[in-house]
């Protein structure tokens, strides 16, 4: 039973992580259009290069962010969560 | 002093030896706490010692001692680079320093402006500090940016400057700005206020953190994938990872260098942009010409 219980959560665990990654799909479209709108825009314009990098990069880290945080949860869910449930389960059953 | 004396050589040596010396140290921390393992794990920073305090037992762990040694090694690094400065630059190494405190002002000057070129060492600290700490991991180091305690310690800085300059305008401005442009709206605002270190600190750790984890996921693999394919070669010629030569190492320039370095120029831009736009210029001056009338009245 207790081993049922532990690959529950183990296998919860990485449920949860693989679908907190879905969250990676937005900033994906986003940082695409960024991209290709600041081509189109070097391309009618080539010697506004440099500012318009700059901006596309401060826009695409900002577009990013969502997908950072999807990443954090999905690295806690995998690497500290199922010590963390288990530990928390084996005191339960204990104590 | 001049240049080609051989006191002036001895000093750089000196110098770049103690800039060499603190990298030396962690690798040597690193190969005496690691324990023997077989494979490739991935973990946290390890934790060299607890001291016991009132509230919470303050830790320090790898990522805190790498990015003092770090520190330290920087330093020198500096003093190398200033030693024998001279109004007419003679050395590759005055050239160096000028491209790069040049390239540094244009910088803070277009992201800034006029008002604020005090903060050209801040800026350039964070810059250096934090491209190499994110380089460090090139060194078989622990890098400190992917602890989050250290990138959520540099956020806390940036947003401190941040609440510094939105109070310069005035206590009552920063209040009022909350219930900008509904008071009901005020959560909001405040989530969004903090939400800036907590996102800089997290973009930043997350960046470096999923590199270094990915690289060592494809290391393994390549470990599977070249026993899976050469394991009919007899002896240690089968057991050996041919394939594990090289091609991470080509991935890794992508995952440790460039993201590295990026994320460092990011979190620079990011920090110019916030305390600059936290400033408001008409307020501050408003006030400075409302505090001055007053004390004429008086």
């Amino acid at each position: 039973m207790l081993e049922l219980a532990i690959g529950i959560i183990l296998g919860c665990c990485a449920l949860g992580a693989g679908f907190a990654m879905i969250a990676g799909i937005g900033p994906g479209i986003g940082e695409g259009n960024a991209v290709a709108k600041a081509c189109e825009a070097i391309g009618r314009q080539p010697e506004s290069k440099g500012a318009v990098t700059s901006t596309m990069l401060m826009g695409c880290v900002i577009a990013e962010t969502t997908g950072i945080y999807a990443l954090v949860i999905a690295i806690l869910l995998i690497f500290v969560a199922p010590n963390m449930l288990v530990d928390i389960l084996l005191t339960a059953i204990g104590g | 002093m001049d240049i080609k004396s051989r006191r002036f050589k001895a000093v750089d040596a000196i110098l770049l030896i103690l800039m060499i010396l603190p990298l030396v140290c962690a690798l040597v921390l690193q190969v005496l706490t690691s324990p023997p393992s077989e494979g490739i794990s991935i973990s946290g920073a390890k934790v060299f010692a607890t001291v016991s305090f009132p509230l919470q037992d303050l830790i320090i762990s790898e990522a805190q001692v790498n990015s003092w040694l770090l520190i330290v090694s920087l330093f020198f690094l500096c003093l190398y680079l200033a030693h024998g400065l001279s109004p007419k630059a003679q050395t590759k190494r005055q050239l160096l320093l000028e491209w790069a405190f040049n390239a540094l002002e244009n910088m803070v000057h277009s992201n800034m402006g006029e008002r604020f070129l005090q903060f050209i060492p801040f800026i350039g600290a964070i810059l250096v500090l934090s491209c190499f700490s994110s380089l460090l991991s090139l060194f078989g180091l622990f890098s400190p940016t992917s602890d989050l305690n250290v990138t959520a310690g540099w956020a806390l800085v940036v947003f401190a400057l941040i609440t510094f300059y939105k109070f310069k305008c005035g206590p009552w401005g920063y209040v009022k700005s909350f219930a900008d442009p509904v008071a009901v709206l005020a959560p909001m605002n405040l989530i969004s206020e903090v939400a800036t270190p907590v996102s800089m600190a997290f973009r930043h750790y997350g960046n470096i953190l999923s590199g270094s984890i990915i690289s060592v996921l494809i290391g393994t693999a390549f470990a599977g994938l070249s026993s899976l394919v050469l394991g009919w070669l007899p002896g240690i010629l089968g057991e050996f990872p041919f394939l594990r030569i090289g091609v991470p190492a080509v991935l890794s320039l992508y995952f440790d260098v460039v993201s590295g370095v990026l994320q460092a120029y990011i979190f620079a831009t990011l920090t110019m942009l916030y305390v600059s736009s936290a400033f408001n210029v008409d307020e501050f001056e408003a006030r400075r010409a409302r505090k001055a009338r007053k004390k004429k009245t008086l």
